[in-house]
């Protein structure tokens, strides 16, 4: 069954037909044409095809495309206007990833988490439920833990993170269309 | 995966509808399980009801004190609600320990409660299973059983249910609450799961045509202190090889006035520890009296082969909740760090 949708995607409007079947990932890379989403173990598991859906971060994976319906799509990609999105130039200034695969999921998780950690949101290794968020290593490393690299790059990813969470609030808010 | 039909009907009423039409009609929700079991060949829904833009997506505190929380609510949204985190942590905790960050963005109450068990052979189509094809036989008696029962399990089928919010529910008494075609029901939370019996294919007691569209909570109770703790492969990102949620209240002379315990990763439901629960009530609260009421509750167990290592590790799991739990209660008090006493 095919069904006509709408999806916002990095800033600009995309009308598509997908056959039901179709999940969030396979719209982007194979409708729209938006590589930056990674597939990678296609169940949930590796956090590859991370996106920023309405500004949470998701697995694409197995979201159905249909069920996005009107949604705002955020990738790795659409997160740099002029120059990079803090946390890329980041991950380049680290040098947080070796074939980059997972990168662009890393990247959004990245983006999702300070969101969260900003907000309040506890993790697993929070102490006590009502104290404010300090991000430590710990805490960074539990809250990218639904992001998996092959290449093991995770020093430096965690590396990354610490520079921005050190920088200027303002500067983090970065380029979002 | 198999075409399908996808309806996203208005309210809860014409999602019900749409599901007592249907025999092959299926709610959505996050996705997060359905999804994965659809591309896997294990779920085949002819109808998928999207139901995951009702209106079922807030915390609201109840009359006379308590929480109902919507099917809809997003399990990190749960997890990190200001009420929640005070009143309730066993189950923010359960919640925080549950698969990712990005997965509890998607995940919802709803779905939570009804997601399939993580067999492997369940989730893989060219094995028998008697819970995904009734009658086909059972392949992990036998196979891979390092996340199988401890208890409860049967000739049929011996596979634990994944979900930690569960448990955590299990132990604070809460209530389901199911929309049918006849309209409102209310479930225990602790009797929502069935055990296997010779009919594994039914995880919970909910009808196909039921929709949960509400979690209630009782009144918290003042001065308990409640925790949940998972025990897993890695430090995160995996299921439960058993988990304990434990719920206690310790009077003035540290003598427990109320304790409900449930065991994670061990059973087809969140097993309800009431052995223990009945042995501790009344008693003064020392580690000893803790290993006494795990091992009365442990004599009973019947771990399948290749399970075996649970049971100790539940053991010294639930002693390590109840101690921890009682020096909090009591301020780090002496009396409850003391000897293990007998095995
Ligand atoms: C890699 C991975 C790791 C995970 N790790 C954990 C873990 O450690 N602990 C844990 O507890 N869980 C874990 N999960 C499972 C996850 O928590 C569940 O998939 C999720 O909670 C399901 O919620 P959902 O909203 O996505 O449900 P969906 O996938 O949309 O639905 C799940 C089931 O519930 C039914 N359903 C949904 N809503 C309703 C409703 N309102 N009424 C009736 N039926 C309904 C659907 O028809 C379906 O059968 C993991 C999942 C993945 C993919
Ligand atoms: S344990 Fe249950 S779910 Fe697993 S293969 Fe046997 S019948 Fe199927
Ligand atoms: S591709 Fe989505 S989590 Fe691995
Ligand atoms: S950089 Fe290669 S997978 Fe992460």
């Amino acid at each position: 069954m095919e069904m006509r949708i709408t999806l916002r995607v990095d800033g600009a409007q995309h009308e598509v037909t997908v056959d039901t079947r179709t999940t969030l990932l396979d719209a982007l890379r194979d409708r729209i044409g938006n590589y930056s989403p990674k597939k990678g173990c296609d169940h949930g598991q590796c956090g590859s095809c991370t996106v920023l859906v309405d500004d949470r971060r998701v697995t694409s994976c197995l979201s159905l495309a249909v069920a996005q319906d009107s949604r705002d799509v955020v990738t790795a990609a659409g997160l740099s206007d002029e120059g990079l999105h803090p946390v890329q130039q980041a991950f380049v200034d680290t040098d947080a990833f070796q074939c980059g695969y997972c990168t662009p999921g890393q990247v959004c998780s990245v983006v999702g988490m300070l969101d969260e950690a900003g907000q309040g949101a506890p993790s697993h290794v929070t102490e006590d439920l009502d104290a404010e968020v300090e991000l430590t290593d710990e805490e960074i490393r539990e809250r990218m833990s639904g992001n998996l690299c092959r290449c093991a790059a995770y020093p430096n990813i965690v590396a990354a993170i610490r520079q921005v969470r050190d920088s200027a609030p303002a500067d983090r808010e970065g380029a979002r269309p | 995966m198999r075409p399908f039909r996808y309806e996203r009907p208005e309210d809860t009423d014409a999602a019900v509808a749409l599901l007592s039409e249907h025999d092959g009609a299926r709610p959505l929700a996050g996705g997060t399980n359905l999804v994965d079991l659809m591309k896997l060949g294990v779920a085949t829904p002819d109808v998928v009801v999207d139901v995951s833009r009702l209106p079922l997506d807030t915390v609201d505190p109840l009359d006379g004190g308590g929480a109902r929380i919507g099917a809809n609510v997003r399990n990190a949204d749960l997890a990190a609600h200001p009420l929640i985190r005070r009143d309730y942590p066993v189950l923010s905790r359960a919640l925080l320990s549950a698969a990712s960050p990005q997965l509890r963005n998607l995940a919802t109450t709803g779905g939570n409660l009804l997601q399939r068990t993580r067999c492997v052979y369940f989730q893989d189509v060219t094995t028998p299973c008697n819970k995904r094809e009734p009658g086909s036989g059972c392949s992990a008696i036998g196979g891979y059983t390092r996340y199988h029962a401890v208890f409860g399990h049967s000739d049929d089928c011996i596979a634990t249910h994944p979900s930690d919010m569960a448990v955590a529910l299990a132990v604070l008494d809460a209530t389901v609450v199911a929309l049918g075609p006849g309209g409102e029901r209310r479930i225990p939370a602790a009797d929502f799961h069935r055990l296997p019996g010779d009919r594994p294919h039914l995880d919970t007691v909910l009808e196909r045509d039921e929709l949960v569209v509400a979690v209630e909570l009782p009144p918290p109770v003042t001065g308990a202190v409640s925790t949940y703790r998972k025990v897993r492969d890695r430090a995160s990102f995996a299921f439960a090889l058993v988990s304990v949620a434990a719920h206690l209240e310790i009077d003035d002379d540290e003598v427990i006035t109320g304790v409900r315990i449930a065991c994670g990763g061990v059973a087809h439901k969140p097993w309800r520890a009431a052995r223990a629960e009945e042995l501790l009530t009344g008693r003064a609260a020392s580690t000893a009296a803790f290993a006494e009421a795990a091992d009365a509750e442990l004599a009973d167990a019947t771990p399948v082969e290749g399970a075996e290592f649970k049971v100790p590790l539940l053991r010294r799991t639930i002693i390590a909740v109840l101690r921890d739990l009682a020096a909090e209660a009591t301020g780090g008090r002496a009396g409850i760090t003391g000897e293990e006493g007998p095995r």
